[in-house]
């Protein structure tokens, strides 16, 4: 049984602190059960399941650590774990940034784990292929989908007291539909932690409108368009620079953050006043962990606030020097929107450009945070508030701190990648050149 | 595709994949089971699939090692040593592949996951359209093949390492460098495969990847620079590191190119030499230039433009719902006329070549290694292909090039070293910049994007000097090259000679769902092309 109970973690967890003979020792536990299906070319190309159930001991003597893993859990292998965690401590050298274990914490509980997707079994994933591959084959269009799905606990606990546990469960689906004659292409991402939530079916059907859509495309200039980006197209460029608000990054000056003649831009207003960011592990549509990886309490926080930067996260150590509370870096985020639907944002826009997703976004200058990358999988042009005809793709250049000073509309947030995500019109989006890609 | 993470989150601790469970350093010298352990354990996995109804099995009995060091100016932020092995098991049943892995390596553990394998295969044939036909291959019998290595990276004392990276770190901040990252990566692959054709293949593989970036700010202008190493990832031992002058190459304005023999410590500092030039450094003017392309540059650019293109499951479809499909379709390839490019390219696909990453005796289905043209005078002649696939390109024996990137991985078609071939001519650098007008001369890795059929590119590097009059004239920034494939290789109109021929790797190259890593080697030697359009990359936030 690879996901156990708080209880019995909690009995294994005691077992192996009883061992030590380290500083201090802290260990986790996790198990889970995944499996997956993949296919291509309307048939399923791999698929499997795999359990896993293994515990991490890290010892500590002075500022020297060490870490040992094992999978079996027996009273002498247990013993071993620890003994290797120790020697492997001892060998180590002094990191002057070691700060001491955390004491006991409270923590959420979030709402994170989901019946209905510990019980997918074999049967569920190859129909959920079938039902993703079937309308296909019946409109003569190509299918090639991913599906992965999870279920698991992590438990973490010290000699200091510390005790967390969690269970989480996730399933994840993507679908590319293409034209027989490959120039029509369609995507859809679906991600949840409730697999009862997952239609593969409905979401085909999308990525086929998509497909069948996106024949005969017609070729615009590269230039500056307004834009208006699906959640899919959006998150990357958002977690990208949600990921880039390191304090330490910021305050030794090289980061986007960082501000000229020294210091941070903690505190100023960086963006449009309709853009705020938070992150909640409480929320029920992307209920996250409780803990951070290092046994932090995960709670609400606010990254950004009417434009306005008003937390970055910080490393335990950073935060010490700094002299300010250690908020760690959030699983997922939520931007703020308001209640248009994709549809009416279309219907709201004169002349623009749909983008259902971008493609191998890439880092150009971390000073900017400029990025590079392309449209995919269904690229359209909108005029007089409805979509006119297909285009060809482009590539971009864009800082997605430039894009949230030139907003035009927030949707309403969906599930987005494990983060809410409006739909966004942008004006002034660069788009530098063509590509002949479907 | 590239795994992302390293470039600019080489600023913090690189988030790059690591495989297995920790371990001692001392333990990753231990020895494992012998060859004819494995063996045996094999055949329990080959009879139990038969019995199960397998019509061909191949089993690999992996133990994966790896250590990685990282640091940042005078500190140790961590050493990753871990392991890991088990058994992965691959069959056909009613026609359709079935795969399972487990680390459960006993006789009871191993027949239980082979009966998975077999029962996986068989749900699965319910959707299977076509029959799975494996080119033929003829058992090998037991063979041995070990990366030649001179010093195992593993038997160097971790102490060692760290002065190495100290002193790399403590160069770079001496030579004026406001932070500095330095990280050593050494993998051990101990695999054995066994299959029902009578294969049973031993190989022991090691890669080096010795790297860095160097950060220098400029607070009062709110400016930071980066320079990554231009070292390249090898299949090589810890001799890499030896920094042996034979292995220099001399190119202009004092700098130096890197064969097979990389020294981290003079490299370190001319990067801080470099990141603080590029602080001042001219901004480019957007436009149409001749590129002079290094081959630590150039090594990215093959890989993206003409690996993953010409890899055949892509052409098929196979990757389309994540890396994406091919431009390089089969009609082109038959028309037996596609010009990929100019008569000087030539580019030669694999498995083979001395110090590479991807240098192996036998791929992961037992096929032999070997060299094949992809390009041959600029254009398409073929492409990567494994046993299922090769009948599709009307060839009967699989070009060897099939990967998986651990025990519990399922093997597919993975690119091998794709190389251009240098030039007849003699021409060095130096030569060939004489001969530019109006140029940039760019060196190593950057940015780098390209859509998912590999037309469209634009890629980034590490340092730029602009050539003017066949000369270079100083160092530009925010140069970044757009291109179109076919356009840009057709642009290509010198190439230095073998002298000045060296490999760029890729360490942690990404494909599949779930995505499993890879590391191949690119050679070329410098390399000319006409026109390329150049964007400026500036912007103020």
């Amino acid at each position: 049984m690879a996901i156990l109970s708080k209880e019995e973690a909690k009995k294994i967890i005691d077992k192996v602190l009883a061992l030590s003979t380290a500083d201090e020792i802290s260990v986790g536990l996790s198990g889970d059960r995944s499996g997956n299906i993949r296919y291509a070319r309307n048939s399923v190309s791999t698929s499997g399941e795999t359990t896993d159930l293994s515990l991490s001991v890290t010892s500590v003597f002075g500022k020297k650590s060490g870490t040992a893993t094992i999978n079996e859990f027996d009273d002498a292998s247990l013993e071993k774990t620890v003994r290797r965690a120790e020697e492997i401590a001892k060998l180590a050298p002094d990191n002057p940034e070691y700060m001491p274990m955390l004491g006991p914490q409270q923590f959420l509980e979030t709402k994170s784990f989901a019946e209905s997707t510990a019980a997918i079994n074999p049967d569920f994933r190859a129909q959920a292929a079938f039902n993703s591959i079937d309308p296909c084959i019946k409109k003569n269009l190509t299918a090639a989908g991913f599906l992965q799905d999870s279920a698991g606990f992590s438990a973490m606990g010290n000699n200091k007291g510390l005790f967390g546990y969690n269970r989480a469960t996730s399933v994840d689906f993507s679908i590319t539909v293409r034209t027989a004659d490959g120039t029509g292409s369609g995507y859809v991402a679906r991600d949840y932690n409730d697999a009862s939530k997952l239609d593969t079916k409905s979401a085909t059907e999308v990525a086929m409108q998509k497909a069948l859509a996106s024949v005969n495309t017609k070729a615009l200039e590269p230039g500056k368009y307004t834009v208006i980006l699906e959640p899919t197209a959006g998150v990357d460029l958002l977690q990208n620079m949600m990921r880039s608000m390191d304090a330490r990054n910021a305050d030794e000056g090289r980061s986007f953050l960082g501000k000229k003649g020294g210091g941070t831009r903690l505190g100023e207003k960086l963006f449009d006043e309709r853009v705020t960011i938070y992150s909640d592990p409480m929320n029920l549509e992307i209920p996250g962990s409780p803990f951070s990886g290092d046994g932090r309490p995960q709670e609400k926080v606010t990254w950004i606030e009417k434009g306005v930067v008003k937390n970055m996260y910080y490393s335990r150590f950073w935060a010490q020097k700094q002299g300010v509370k250690a908020t760690p870096p959030p699983s997922g985020f939520i931007f703020e929107g308001g209640n248009e639907s994709l549809a009416d944002l279309i219907k709201g826009t004169e002349k623009g450009i749909l983008v259902t997703r971008f493609w191998y976004i890439r880092a150009v200058d971390p000073q900017t945070l400029l990025y590079t990358g392309l449209t995919r999988d269904g690229t359209f042009y909108i005029e007089n508030g409805q979509i006119k005809y297909p285009v060809k793709n482009f590539r971009f250049n864009e800082s997605p701190v430039i894009m949230l000073n030139n907003v035009e509309a927030i949707g309403k947030p969906v599930r987005a990648s494990g983060n809410l995500i409006p739909p966004l019109k942008i004006r002034d989006f660069t788009f530098t050149s063509l590509s002949d890609a479907v | 595709m590239q795994m992302s993470g390293m470039g600019i989150g080489a600023m913090m601790l690189p988030s790059v994949p690591v495989i297995g469970n920790p371990v001692s350093a001392e333990h990753l010298l231990e020895s494992w089971m012998d060859a004819a352990d494995k063996k045996k354990l094999t055949e329990i996995a080959l009879n139990a699939a038969r019995s199960k109804g397998a019509t061909y099995t191949d089993v690999r009995i992996g133990r994966y090692l790896q250590q990685y060091l990282f640091t940042r100016e005078k500190q140790v932020q961590n050493i990753v040593n871990a392991e890991s092995y088990g058994i992965g098991i691959r069959v056909i049943a009613n026609g359709t592949w079935g795969f399972s892995a487990t680390s459960d390596v006993t006789a009871d553990g191993i027949a239980k996951c082979a009966a998975t394998a077999v029962a996986i295969a068989k749900a699965n044939s319910k959707f299977q359209k076509e029959p799975v036909v494996l080119a033929e291959q003829k058992g090998v019998g037991d063979k041995v093949w070990k990366t030649p290595i001179v010093k195992n990276a593993f038997e160097i004392p971790v102490r060692e390492k760290i002065d190495l990276l100290m002193n790399v770190n403590n160069k770079a901040l001496e030579g004026g460098a406001s932070f500095v990252t330095s990280n050593l990566f050494f993998v051990n692959e101990q695999k054995y495969f066994a299959s029902s054709d009578g294969s049973f293949i031993d190989q022991d593989v090691h890669r080096i990847w010795p790297t860095f970036t160097v950060t220098v700010t400029d607070k009062a202008a709110g400016k930071f620079k980066t320079r990554d190493a231009i070292s390249s990832p090898m299949g090589m031992g810890y001799e890499y590191l030896d920094g042996i002058a034979s292995e220099k190459i001399a190119g202009p304005n004092g700098l130096v190119g890197y064969r097979n023999s990389y020294d981290m410590v003079e490299d370190a500092v001319t990067a801080a030499r470099q990141a603080k030039e590029k602080i001042t450094a001219k901004t480019v003017q957007a436009g149409k230039y001749d590129l002079v392309l290094d081959p630590n540059h150039l090594g990215l650019t093959i890989h993206e433009s003409v690996g993953h293109p010409t890899e055949l499951d892509r052409v098929l479809g196979y990757e389309a719902n994540y890396a994406g499909t091919s431009f390089a379709t089969l009609d082109k390839w038959q028309s037996k006329n596609f010009a990929y490019g100019s008569k000087l390219v030539n580019i030669v696909a694999d498995k083979t070549q001395p110090h590479t990453l991807g240098a192996v005796g036998y791929d992961d289905e037992g096929v032999p290694c070997k060299e094949w043209d992809i390009i041959k005078d600029g254009i398409l002649v073929n492409y990567q292909a494994i046993r299922d696939q090769v009948k599709i390109i009307g060839e009967k024996e699989s070009h060897g090039c099939c990967y998986a990137d651990n025990w519990n991985s399922v093997q597919f078609q993975r690119m091998p070293n794709i190389s251009l071939k240098p030039g007849a001519e003699k021409r060095s650098v130096m030569d060939m910049i004489k001969g530019v007008e109006k140029g940039i001369y760019i060196i190593g890795r950057g940015s780098y994007s390209i859509d998912q059929q590999r037309y469209n590119f634009q890629f980034g590097g590490q340092v730029f000097y602009e050539i003017k009059n066949g000369e270079l004239t100083g160092m530009l920034d925010d140069v970044a090259y757009q291109s179109n494939t076919q356009e840009f290789w057709n642009s290509c109109v010198q190439l230095c000679d073998k002298d000045d021929y060296r490999t760029f790797g890729s360490f942690f190259d990404g494909k599949g769902q779930p995505g499993q890593v890879s590391a191949v080697s690119h050679g070329s030697s410098t390399t000319r092309f006409n026109g390329v359009n150049v964007i400026n990359t500036g912007r103020r936030i």
